[in-house]
């Protein structure tokens, strides 16, 4: 579903290269977990999957479902079924989380030729979403994510990405801000989302996060590269030991 | 935000001016020659059936308009206009004043209908559906449809028709066109008329006051709560012709009224003046709220073109304990000047100025309000959000006031400016004044670019980007849009999206 090659991307505004030569993998059905040290480029990454213009691509390429995706925009990218939960989103201030919500689901529809959803079912959709992820209908009608504390955003990231119903999901360190109980929660709603046409890529730097959601594959990213990958004991093996002796390793 | 979705549909429809009521139609006119002199004011009121004394404020107004000079304070440029090269008055053939539906002009029906403001009752009412009460349906695309809103239609110099006026009749309230009211209610006019804004007032309004030609008179007398929303709808056709509106408002003790005006022009190479005056009376109780929807052609891609609309809108909270709103989305225009404003003369008065200002492409807008604080205890609040777009220049002018004996004046000003691309400006100027020590002025002013982040975290949902920058706006403005009745709120974030078509990429 989703293959990088060689990719090599900078920072427009000041030529700095952060993604160097990087290769990866994931198939229909997989969840493969990416891990790596701090300013490593994880989010980097996410945000050129997702076509943050801010980066270039100097070389390589990222295909999805075959074809290539730089040429489009992230709107684009968006509608062919490319998911990304920030690891820090955005408020938009005055803009009810419901009708967000509303015309994002419509936008996806009208770029694949459906009519938009009636409001009952779109209602109906919404209610049963935010109640699988324990979310109060309340909170849905304040502006999106503004003074949502940062558990209630990645919630309200899922509830988007479950609503949605993408192909390709990319979570960028979700984990991150969740109390216990709703680690278990948004995990549980990850889950209920694998399918076997459906890839989903964690990022994260926790092995409690993938003790909740299985992972097929995982890969360590350094300085711009995949630089090791293995299955989930490699995880196991990275929260025991560190990232030092597959640095070493590669170096 | 139903709107966005829409805006969309209706941006692809336009073509690449983007002004969709841009076209022109053919009809038979009956214009006075070019020019401005005694002859034509003359002319102008002749044509009017106009009683004497009418004639003779006009010509005093002229007589002194022409020994003053155009004002140079705001931030706007343009080419000096020649007053000499237009024409003040051109009224359709057909309707030699205001008539029955029956006698108007199939043809300007049909201007009106394709403008999606329907003149026909019967129409109208059997358009009226019932409205649903889930919170998020949106209300019916088509206000005017509704069955709660009686219009005005005004063609160039003269108002063609005003629907529902025997329903209003029957409580009381008179809305006809001033040239109407000036014939049959003289001494409603005489009393008022000039009395907010006085024909010396400034080189503008003393212009409206010598040419006006029409505009909507409004009477809610005392103790009345108008029974639906009155609205002007105000159409510039003929080329070369100045649009002189003037509208009077009058609520009379205890009285309440909602009014709302919408305006449009179609597009052409060379500029177009209007230059409005209204006037606002509350009595003691008497609460006015005057919203306008202000979307003149613009102009087109390069500067081309567009309306100057150099317009004087003031209120008088002449009664104790009155209030006079204004809301304003003002996304038309090439020159916008304009200063809605509330004297508050009553104690206990309140005046209130909510406004939204677009700008894109070569558009300039100066515009805001005065709060002149007379009365004891009286209140104003400002919330002005400007957003400025392509090349555009948008500047908030602002005066706050207390008089010497307006013990315990309040005002609060808010002043947000949204800056979409670099090259665009957006200007603040608040002038506050304070002759007496108990005033408390606040005021609070944001300048702010939109996001790059915040874009591209509404794109990833999907959201091509012109509908991603028309989402983050109408949040911008929302404070704003919720003052305006609620029939055209949605219709107000379908226009600032519309406006805003072209401001990227
Ligand atoms: N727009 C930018 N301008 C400057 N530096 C940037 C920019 N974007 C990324 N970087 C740098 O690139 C490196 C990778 O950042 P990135 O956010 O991708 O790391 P990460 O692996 O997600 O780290 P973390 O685990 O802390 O979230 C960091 O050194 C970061 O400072
Ligand atoms: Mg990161």
């Amino acid at each position: 579903m989703l293959e990088i090659k060689n990719l090599h991307a900078r920072i427009v505004d000041d030529g700095t290269e952060i993604i160097r030569g990087l290769n990866l993998t994931v198939k229909a059905g997989e969840v493969a977990a990416i891990m790596g040290p701090n300013g490593s480029g994880k989010s980097t990454l996410s945000y050129i999957l997702a076509g943050r213009e801010d980066y270039e691509v100097t070389e390589g390429d990222i295909l999805y479902n075959g074809q290539s995706i730089l040429e489009m925009d992230p709107a684009e990218r968006a509608t062919s079924g490319i998911f990304l939960a920030f690891q820090y989103p955005m408020e938009i201030p005055g803009v009810a989380t419901m009708e967000f919500l509303k015309v994002a689901m419509n936008e996806q529809r009208k770029a694949r030729g459906e009519e938009p959803l009636k409001i009952p079912e779109f209602l109906k959709r919404v209610k049963d979403a935010a109640a699988s992820l324990n979310m109060d209908m309340a909170m849905l009608k304040r502006p999106l994510n503004v003074g949502f504390s940062g558990g209630e955003k990645k919630r309200a990231e899922i509830l988007q990405m479950k609503l949605l119903e993408p192909n390709l999901c990319v979570l960028d360190e979700t984990d991150s801000g969740l109390d216990i109980d709703a680690l278990k929660i948004v995990s549980d709603g990850v889950n209920a989302l694998r399918s076997p046409d459906r890839a989903i890529v964690i990022i994260t730097h926790y092995q409690r996060l993938l003790q909740h959601i299985e992972p097929d594959t995982v890969h360590v990213l350094y300085r711009g590269q995949v630089i090791k990958s293995g299955d989930k004991s490699l995880a196991l093996d990275l929260e025991a030991n560190g990232y030092a002796g597959v640095i070493g390793q590669a170096a | 935000m139903p709107a966005v979705q829409d805006t969309i549909d209706r941006v692809r429809k336009i073509d690449v001016d983007q002004y969709k009521y841009g076209f022109q139609t053919e009809i038979a006119m009956d214009k006075a020659p070019k020019g401005l002199s005694e002859d034509i004011i003359r002319f102008i009121s002749a044509k009017k059936d106009e009683p004497s004394w009418m004639l003779e404020w006009r010509l005093e107004a002229y007589r002194r308009w022409v020994t003053l000079d155009e004002p140079k304070w705001a931030r706007v440029h343009y080419p000096k206009i020649d007053f000499q090269d237009l024409y003040y008055y051109a009224a359709p053939k057909s309707t030699p004043g205001p008539t029955s539906l029956s006698d108007v002009d199939p043809e300007l029906l049909r201007v009106y209908e394709k403008l999606g403001i329907p003149l026909k009752e019967q129409e109208i009412l059997a358009g009226v559906q019932k409205t649903d009460a889930s919170e998020l349906e949106e209300p019916s695309d088509n206000v005017y449809k509704s069955g709660r809103v009686a219009v005005d239609a005004v063609f160039d110099s003269v108002s063609v028709v005003t629907t529902f006026k025997k329903e209003l009749a029957q409580a009381g309230v008179i809305f006809c066109s001033i040239s109407e009211a000036i014939r049959e209610h003289p001494e409603l006019v005489k009393k008022y008329l000039g009395s907010v804004v006085p024909t010396s007032d400034n080189f503008y309004a003393t212009l409206n006051s010598a040419v006006f030609t029409d505009g909507s008179f409004v009477f809610v007398p005392k103790g009345v709560r108008c029974p639906m929303e009155l609205s002007t709808y105000f159409r510039m056709n003929e080329k070369n012709t100045g649009q002189f509106e003037r509208t009077l408002i009058i609520a009379e003790e205890g009285a309440y009224v909602s009014y709302l005006e919408g305006c449009t022009a179609p597009q052409r190479d060379e500029n177009q003046l209007h230059a409005a005056v209204v006037e606002l009376i509350a009595l003691d109780d008497a609460e006015i709220k005057y919203s306008t929807v202000q979307n003149w052609y613009p102009g087109d891609a390069e500067g081309k073109g567009g309306i100057y609309n150099f317009v004087t809108k003031r209120g008088d909270c002449r009664g104790h304990r009155s209030k006079i709103s204004w809301t304003q989305v003002e996304t038309g225009s090439a020159i916008t000047w304009k200063y809605p404003s509330c004297i508050l003369r009553g104690d206990d008065s309140s005046g209130e100025f909510y406004s939204i200002a677009v700008s894109n492409g070569y558009q300039q807008v100066d515009s805001g309000t005065k709060m002149i604080h007379l009365g004891k205890n009286t209140s104003s609040r400002i919330i002005s959000k400007g957003i400025a777009a392509g090349l555009s220049q948008n500047t908030y002018r602002g005066q706050v006031s207390a008089h010497r004996k307006a013990t315990n004046a309040r005002n609060f000003t808010n002043c947000d400016s949204l800056l979409i691309g670099d090259q665009c400006g957006a200007h603040t100027v608040p002038y506050m004044e304070a002759k007496n020590a108990t005033a408390k002025f606040e005021h609070e002013a944001t300048t702010s670019k939109i996001s790059e982040d915040q874009k591209f975290y509404v794109m990833q949902r999907g959201i091509p980007e012109e509908e991603a920058i028309a989402l983050i706006v109408n949040g911008f403005v929302k404070d704003v849009i919720q003052q305006l009745p609620m029939e055209f709120a949605v219709e107000a974030q379908k226009l600032i999206g519309i406006s805003l078509e072209g401001s990227v990429g």
